[in-house]
């Protein structure tokens, strides 16, 4: 609190993006956890929730004759424009969101105030809904030849690794030490996903500390023991997923990659992937492109083309799809490594399992595959993400990445995924929000010593609860597409690979299809649901019936309720679709006859409906989600009613083609 | 003339069939009047039929004995014949290219198919400008259907019955034709039921850079304003085309003598800009060896969607005039026939909710691509893979069908048709068994007799066995304006057309007959329930009956 100069500043405008000359006139509210805009339209009263956690930048502009704008930019791409009246409010504002942005200690994360109103017993078990103990059963493990190791007990050797690993049974405590030793940061090989069709397996690592000319017996031995461990297959692969220049140079720093003499049965392989330095900067740099204000196709696709933004998404593709084929298709293992084995390395394993193993595509299946990949084996989720005040160059959008491979492979396979869109972008939001404990931290230890556990609620129970949100209507778990591998092309399909204005342009509805397929789907299947019950109840009750006739007994029987089937209209949905600016810059008429009624043009938006059932996504709502801290009520007073994210925009219905 | 003439040799075996995504078939390989045929003589397997009319360019190589002529047809797909001996393999080519390149009319395909299918309606009759002007005739008296052009002397271009304003008698009419490019005057395109307001196209004025001016043509158009109102001319052309116009004696509406219309200038490009955009991008879209950001630069470098979204842009305005202004709009560009068509057709997508029905949309093309006179002969002679470059050939058509794809994309419960009806009629504007797209207007069809001597498209689509097809399971009544985004990032490469034969689509189609079976299932749960309820109802009140006798 001590941190908030200023709680309120009245006469706030907020600019919408599309059109710069429409503005909301409201009241800007600084709480410990939000910001908060209330519009003063009197009818709606719209509110706009902004997560500090969610806060990327915040920028200051001149001041112009109309006040001090102020743009924030957030982590989940959503922008705001404010312009505040007074340059010292403003500046207030400013200092304060710079702070708030940034907290120093875990405690002042979200997480830790967040209170859904749920019991203690509520809250383990919420937790206990993805155990990797079980997973690894699910994969066949412990078996002949992969064994559970203790060896990482109280993360004696790595403490960025779990406690708990799978290593081949050949693999001894002292050839684990030994390999540990002459990895970065003692990251040792351990299986990330075993086919137990033909025993191949996918093992991760980081870099070993090979230099120019130095090796390591133990770590030839580990190797070794992962071979031996697939006995239909007298190599195994090793992935190296950096670009050969990068991985000369770490040799100069005393690490580097495997020399193919010294291991014996090794195929040595590398697949550039960039770091993430470069991954920060082309993110950046399409965000540019998505921010323009009304950017012509050739700006917007020279700006995509020039962030090298999709050339980066198809090389961690094919990184995975180069591994499941290599597991698949040669029946030989993989061991994957980049240089720390957090970032590439988790992008590159989890996307070949995804391809792999269908069960990766169900709802609980990605979770798990998250939980195993870049949880569990200490993906720097606090470091990556700026979740605390950091080093802004260790921030980079690895998960990201890897959340759009998975959209990018749900275009081309539309029934494959057992959940939606929506699921991926939710998860992408709590990846940022701090708003559960499961991405704390940057490593298990980490978490345990915090108690995450205790102390806060894990995110995948909440999207179970909420999974009938994130069903893909088109998944059938016996469709063949649903079933085993996925096989992409062999021809490089360039084109396969797709801006996701989804994602990167989700706040602006204007942009998204205005209907949306997968909700109509899921509300055709639901009705479906509700028919088949029904029929079963009409036929039940007609045999009883008849039997009844047949028997010259006299029964009443109340005549059956009609149940009304109003359809699927998305019409009383309606959310004001107004014409964009599709003028340019085009002379005023001189005098405007006034602008239609608005009711008919007024249109569906499902999409948008559905939308708000969860309410941690929807900008405005995140207070139903229930936030313990006084100062966090809803501004408006009283009880947090969550304002519609459907409020009509009283401004929006005006054609605006003219007054550019 | 005997097709046999050009037939060099009809019949060759040991044939080698190559496409994307197929193994490759053996057959044998028969030339006819007007197919290509590749036979397997195998039951199962499926044989090729591909008319010599959709064939836009062939190459020819040779190793060794072996020949191998690679098809490019109109519809972008490319095939490869292996063919064994050299003579055979040139005589076929060139029997293939004197086929393909048929100039008479009357020795196309439509004039010699015969249906074998049972005839349900007549397509020529269908589509009736009088039965179109009935729609209107029962919300306003202020038009009239003219019959002045029934010779098609004053419009060579136009039908013979157009809609003008009550008010204009045929004599004036005459007057302002001779002040219109190609003699097009203005007509009614579109009659906004909600509040009356119109679309109205013509040719350009013939103002010259002397400025001339037509009475008669200023009174027409201040003849459709309602008292008080102002209207917008959309010209499709920017200032300085239309400005440039005025030396071969166009030109454009001068302000002064047009008081209460505004006028706007939009740009769509026109003719070999937009064939070799198309040019540009399907070879983009066949090359398969660039990496990610050649891909990216060549499809900013086709300049395909640059153009997707100025039409777009232009029939959002023209729509936002009408039901956001209230007023009405008159659009032309030159001709009138190109640029203007795909104004005024997409603005009814947008504001007319009947449009985005089957059977409107086919009423659509009827009124404001056919009988409006566009010429898609000339428009639609050849495709992307044609080397010699004419005057004439332009993807007018296809980028209309491109834009309804990407309003259908962002809005797929609003229409009745899928995307499979658009590629169709992009398949029979380029090469067809039915007479409907032959000839560049209602003149040249009523010359060449197509609707005795050649069988309608509708009458093949409007059978229930087609229609059931191009039904998109997802349509829901919308009768609200639909107001598509423009951005660049709603704007999309339309894959079903471009990327048709260069990916697979198992997945997608069986995402699509997934899709279908969801719908199709609760349909038939609900009439299950239906017919139970009944039962029940029926049962119940017999027994009311026998309780109380």
């Amino acid at each position: 609190m001590e941190h908030i100069r200023t709680p309120k500043v009245e006469n706030v405008r907020l600019v919408d993006r599309i059109s710069s000359k429409k503005a909301a006139l409201g009241t800007l509210y600084l709480t410990a956890t939000h910001v908060i805009f209330v519009e003063n339209a009197p009818d709606t009263r719209k509110e706009t929730w902004i997560l500090h956690s969610q806060i990327s930048t915040i920028e200051k502009q001149a001041t112009t004759a109309t006040g001090c704008p102020l743009l924030i930019r957030c982590k989940n791409f959503q922008l705001l424009q404010l312009i505040v009246p007074q340059e010292r409010d403003c500046h207030d504002v400013y200092i304060s969101l710079i702070r708030l942005a940034k907290p120093v200690k875990y405690e002042e994360l979200y997480c830790f105030s967040f209170n859904p109103k749920l019991d203690k017993e509520e809250r383990e078990q919420g937790w206990m809904l993805i155990e990797l103990s079980e997973e690894y059963k699910r994969m066949g493990l412990p078996d002949d030849y992969w064994q559970l190791s203790d060896v990482n007990r109280d993360y004696r050797v790595c403490d960025s690794y779990p406690t708990e690993l799978f290593v081949p049974k050949s693999a001894t405590a002292h050839i684990i030490l030994g390999s540990s030793k002459f990895r970065s940061r003692r990251r040792f090989p351990a299986l990330s996903y075993y086919y137990k069709d033909n025993h191949a397996s996918i093992c991760r690592s980081s870099q070993p500390l090979s230099g120019f000319s130095a090796r390591c017996l133990e770590d030839e031995q580990m190797l070794q023991a992962i071979r031996k461990a697939n006995p239909g297959s007298d190599f195994i692969y090793v992935v190296d997923t950096r670009p050969k220049l990068n991985a000369m140079a770490n040799r100069a720093a005393g690490k580097g990659y495997e020399n193919e003499d010294n291991y014996s049965n090794i195929k040595f392989q590398f697949i550039g992937i960039e770091n993430i330095h470069v991954m920060r900067n082309s993110l950046q740099k399409m965000l540019e492109v998505c921010e323009l204000k009304s950017p012509s196709m050739s700006d917007f696709l020279w700006g995509l083309e020039n962030s090298g933004w999709l050339r980066h998404i198809k090389a961690i593709m094919d990184a995975g799809i180069f591994i499941a084929k290599a597991v698949s298709e040669e029946g030989a293992s993989v061991l994957v490594h980049c240089s720390d084995g957090w970032d590439r390395t988790a992008q590159v394993c989890s996307v070949a399992s995804l391809l792999l193993d269908p069960h990766y595509r169900t709802l609980k299946g990605f979770m798990v595959l998250i939980e195993k990949d870049w949880i569990s084996f200490g993906h720097k989720f606090n470091h990556r993400y700026g979740n605390l005040d950091g080093d802004p160059k260790e921030i980079s959008p690895i998960i990201d990445q890897f959340i759009e491979c998975v959209w990018q492979l749900m275009e081309q396979f539309p029934c494959a995924f057992e959940f939606n869109e929506r699921f991926l972008i939710h998860i992408q939001h709590h990846i940022y929000s701090c708003q559960f404990g499961n991405f704390l931290c940057n490593s298990q230890k980490e978490r345990q010593e915090l108690k995450i556990q205790e102390r806060t609620y894990s995110l995948w129970a909440h999207l179970w609860k909420n999974r009938a949100d994130y069903m893909n209507p088109l998944f059938r778990a016996d469709h063949s597409q649903t079933r085993g591998i996925l096989r992409l092309p062999t021809t490089p399909c360039n084109f396969m690979y797709k801006f996701w204005s989804g994602m990167y342009n989700r706040f602006e509805k204007g942009l998204q299809p205005r209907q949306s397929v997968t909700d109509y789907l899921m509300a055709v299947k639901e009705e479906t649901q509700q028919l088949e019950e029904e029929l079963e109840a009409l036929e039940e009750r007609l045999e009883k019936i008849q039997k009844v006739q047949l028997n010259h007994t006299k029964v009443k029987s109340k005549p059956s309720e009609p149940s009304k089937h109003s359809g699927f209209s998305t019409s009383d949905n309606s959310t004001a679709n107004t014409p964009q600016d599709y003028s340019g810059n085009m002379k005023s008429f001189p005098s405007r006859s006034p602008s239609q009624g608005d009711e008919d043009s007024a249109l569906i938006l499902t999409q948008d409906n559905l939308k708000s059932s969860d309410p941690d996504l929807s900008a405005n709502s995140d207070q139903e989600s229930g936030v313990e801290d006084l100062s966090c009520r809803s501004p408006s007073g009283g009880d947090c009613v969550p304002s519609e994210d459907s409020a009509k925009d009283r401004d929006s219905d005006e054609a605006v083609f003219l007054t550019a | 003339m005997e097709f046999a003439e050009l037939i060099r040799t009809p019949r060759v075996d040991n044939v080698v069939l190559h496409r994307p995504f197929y193994p490759a078939v053996e057959g044998t390989l028969c030339l006819t009047g007007h197919h290509l045929i590749l036979s397997s003589r195998q039951d199962n397997t499926e044989e090729l039929w591909l008319l010599h009319s959709n064939i836009d360019a062939i190459d020819k190589r040779f190793v060794g004995p072996l020949g191998t002529i690679i098809i490019k047809c109109k519809d972008f797909r490319i095939i490869q014949l292996d063919i064994p001996g050299m003579e055979e393999c040139l005589n076929i080519a060139s029997s293939i290219e004197a086929l393909s390149t048929l100039d008479s009319i009357t020795l196309m395909y439509p004039f010699f198919y015969r249906p074998m299918f049972e005839v349900i309606e007549d397509g020529w009759h269908s589509f009736l400008p009088e039965q179109e002007f009935e729609f209107y005739s029962s919300a306003t008296s202020e038009w009239r259907l003219s019959y002045v052009n029934k010779e098609f002397a004053v419009c060579p271009s136009y039908s013979p019955i157009v809609i003008v304003p009550k008010s204009i008698d045929d004599e004036a009419l005459r007057k302002v034709a001779t002040f219109r490019h190609g003699g097009r005057f203005p007509v009614l395109s579109y009659y906004h039921k909600k509040n009356g307001m119109v679309i109205m196209r013509s040719g350009q004025p013939l103002t010259g850079t002397n400025g001339r001016r037509c009475k008669e043509d200023e009174k027409l158009i201040n003849a459709t304003l309602r008292a008080g109102k102002r209207g917008y001319i959309i010209d499709t052309r920017s200032l300085t085309v239309a400005q440039q116009a005025r030396a071969k004696g166009g030109g454009f509406e001068q302000e002064a003598h047009y008081p209460q219309w505004r006028r706007i200038h939009k740009s769509i490009e026109r003719y070999h800009i937009l064939q070799e955009s198309l040019i540009k991008l399907v070879e983009a879209c066949n090359d398969q060896t660039h990496n990610m950001d050649r891909w990216l630069s060549k499809l900013e470098a086709s300049n395909w969607l640059t153009h997707i979204k100025e039409i777009l842009t232009t029939a959002c305005l023209a729509a936002q005039c009408i039901d956001r202004e209230g007023a009405s709009i008159l659009i032309h560009g030159t001709e009138g026939t190109d640029s203007t068509l795909q104004v005024t057709s997409l603005a009814q997508i947008i504001l007319e909710p009947r449009s985005r029905t089957i059977r409107g949309f086919e009423a659509l093309i009827e009124r404001e691509w056919l009988q409006a006179g566009h010429p898609f002969q000339q428009r639609c002679a050849q495709s992307a893979y044609c080397n010699s470059r004419q005057k004439w050939e332009s993807p007018v058509f296809l980028l209309f069908l491109d834009c309804v794809w990407q309003i259908l994309r962002q809005f797929p419960c609003s229409f009745e048709f899928n995307e499979n009806f658009l590629i169709m009629l992009f398949e029979h504007a380029y090469a067809s068994q039915f007479g409907t797209f032959l000839g560049n207007n209602e003149s040249e069809r009523c010359k060449l007799k197509l609707q005795q001597k050649t069988m309608s498209l509708w009458s093949w689509v409007n059978r229930p066995s087609e229609l059931s097809k191009f039904t998109s399971p997802l349509f829901e009544a919308n009768n609200l304006v639909i107001w598509p985004s423009v951005a660049p990032q709603s704007l999309h490469l339309w894959e079903g057309i471009f990327l048709r034969w260069n990916r697979s689509s198992k997945y997608l189609d069986e995402a699509y007959e997934e899709m279908v079976n969801i719908i199709e299932h609760n349909k038939e749960l609900q009439a299950k329930v239906n017919i139970l309820r009944r039962q029940l109802a029926e049962l119940e009140t017999e027994d009311g009956m026998q309780e109380s006798p």
